[in-house]
């Protein structure tokens, strides 16, 4: 077995007074894809967000890398991509000096060096961008914003990606080139711990799935298989978006 | 040019070129963070430091750069631990700083609301010889910040989250923001007055997105606009005998639009320039496929 990249033990959260983590455990080791499933509102978005220190945690034990994470320095090994629909802030930004934001943590005083310009564009070159290096943000589909996002991650080198949900909103082709840039990150030994709403096209490249429903973990072992119509060539799921609790668990996953 | 034979003017003018500096190059992040009018609430709070300077017979500038320095600090502390009543806060901290302002100047000896009004829309000829040195050494204050750490400023305002998990110590540097923006205030406060100085933080930056496409044009052209009117209006205020101030905004906002003007021909031949680069890839018009014509075109 190797070492843990991940661990959470009896992790508890709350948002207000309503939990929303209720005593989880999960590991993800060196070189695992682990996706983390479950309907809206079940805590999975929360669970990542504790990994990274963005949720305040009230029981349980977090560890990243084998380090204690209130004690955690190392981010560069760690590559986040929020869950977002938008790269764009309030004022104009290229491609490029959005993606230069996620190379920060190699580099001393923010310098950039040719390596680290380097590394940005072998990010861009990643996930199908490069032509749109100089682009504003502002003039992107939504699949390639999410494509930013992802090489603003990936633009770090790091050994473990977290992902909140990077196929929401994401046309066709990005999907491909997504799951593609997953792929290659995989083969280079990189851990990955992602929040998807469905398997879709990553589902060839997922080791482990971890469902979880209201707080709780209700699954931990090889991703469910799709049944009944779910497993037709071509089916997609479109969702609209419900408050929690409102629809029930996706079925394509646990029936 | 006998507009540079007088030694106030010669401040005046200096004043007004690092204003026109300073002002886009924190407004820029407060935009990028969309806390726009950031700079208005401690415009507010400054008040209080003036007539604290009046009342104590100091500096009313340091006294300014002294009292909205921690209410800048204040309103990041409102925003970490106040969510819910957050604004009730910074409504308090503004009137609360604007009436304090009023109060101290009209306790101190001889001090009445007048004197505040120099302060308020600014005053070329008030500029005086430490004015100058104060406005300098903020000034240079600001530059180092703003240019030195604009990649971590960059990704703090970008994405606040994001650039938590690349380590990047982000209280720190939202600090460091307001108070750079708290510093841009005293900074301003002699040629565009307390209460006009968010414009000149805000307006330029505005007029330079509608041309741009990255954060680093955007920026500078924020900095070319905000130098352009702060001396256009600094020498009309000079031979029309009009509040320098006012005169600054309004050409900044002159700007703002003539810009805007500008901008839709110009996106129009850019997106055409593109098309002939690109042939074959995202057409500009939506072609109609063939052969639909005839039931289009069914009549009642």
């Amino acid at each position: 077995m190797t070492e843990p990249v991940i661990s959470l033990r009896g992790v508890r959260a709350e948002l207000g007074s309503r939990p929303v983590l209720r005593g989880i455990d999960l590991t993800v080791r060196r070189g695992e894809v682990v996706a983390l499933l479950g309907a809206n509102g079940s805590g999975k978005s929360t669970a990542v967000r504790s990994v990274i220190g963005q949720v305040p945690v009230s029981a349980g034990e977090i560890e990243l890398f084998g380090a204690p994470r209130h004690r955690f320095r190392d981010w560069a090994r760690v590559g986040y991509v929020p869950q977002r629909t938008t790269a764009a802030g309030g004022v104009p930004a290229t491609v490029t000096e959005v993606v230069s934001s996620g190379r920060l943590a190699r580099t001393r005083f923010g310098l950039f060096r040719k390596a680290d310009r380097e590394a940005v564009r072998h990010a861009l070159d990643l996930v199908g961008m490069a032509d749109r290096a100089k682009d504003s943000v502002d003039a992107l589909s939504g699949g390639q914003h999410q494509r930013v996002l992802i090489a603003r991650a990936l633009a770090a080198a790091p050994e473990l990606l977290i992902m909140d949900e990077p196929m929401a909103g994401v046309d066709l082709a990005s999907q491909e080139i997504l799951a593609e840039t997953l792929r290659s990150q995989v083969a280079r030994g990189a851990t990955v711990l992602l929040v998807l709403h469905e398997l879709g096209p990553l589902e060839p490249l997922i080791d482990r799935a971890v469902v979880l429903r209201d707080g709780c973990v209700l699954h931990d072992g090889p991703p469910p298989k799709a049944v009944g119509q779910h497993a037709l060539p071509g089916h997609d799921h479109v969702h609209p978006h419900a408050p929690a609790g409102a629809e029930p668990i996706r079925t394509g996953l646990l029936s | 040019m006998e507009i540079l034979d007088y030694a106030f003017m010669q401040r005046a003018l200096l004043a007004a070129v690092l204003v026109g500096v300073t002002a886009p190059a924190v407004g820029i992040y407060l935009v990028q963070r969309r806390q726009a009018l950031m700079g208005d609430g401690i415009g507010h709070v400054a008040m209080t430091g003036v007539g604290l300077g009046f009342l104590l017979s100091w500096s009313p500038i340091w006294m300014a750069t002294l009292v909205s320095v921690l209410g800048a600090v204040f309103m990041e502390l409102v925003r970490w631990y106040a969510r819910t009543r957050g604004d009730i806060a910074l409504a308090m901290l503004f009137y609360g700083g604007m009436a304090g302002g009023v109060m101290f100047i009209n306790l101190a000896p001889g001090g009445s609301t007048t004197n505040l009004s120099s302060f308020l829309f600014g005053s070329l000829s008030t500029v005086s010889e430490s004015d100058v040195t104060a406005i300098c050494l903020l000034a240079a204050f600001v530059v180092l910040i703003t240019v030195g750490l604009r990649r971590q400023l960059f990704a703090v305002s970008q994405d606040e989250e994001f650039a938590r998990v690349t380590g990047l110590p982000v209280r720190f540097l939202n600090l460091l923001t307001a108070v750079t923006a708290a510093v841009t205030v005293s900074v301003a406060m002699r040629v565009v007055g307390l209460l006009l100085v968010s414009a000149l933080m805000v307006v330029p930056v505005a007029a330079a997105q509608q041309l741009t496409r990255s954060f680093a044009a955007t920026f500078a052209i924020a900095v070319a606009i905000g130098v352009s009117v702060t001396i256009g209006g600094t020498v009309t205020s000079y031979y029309q005998d009009v509040p320098p101030g006012a005169t600054i905004v309004l050409l900044t906002i002159a700007a703002f639009i003539a810009l805007t003007a500008l901008a839709a021909p110009l996106a129009r031949r850019r997106a055409r320039a593109l098309a002939a680069e690109r042939p074959g890839g995202d057409p500009a018009e939506c072609a109609i496929p063939a052969g639909r014509e005839a039931a289009d075109e069914v009549g009642a």
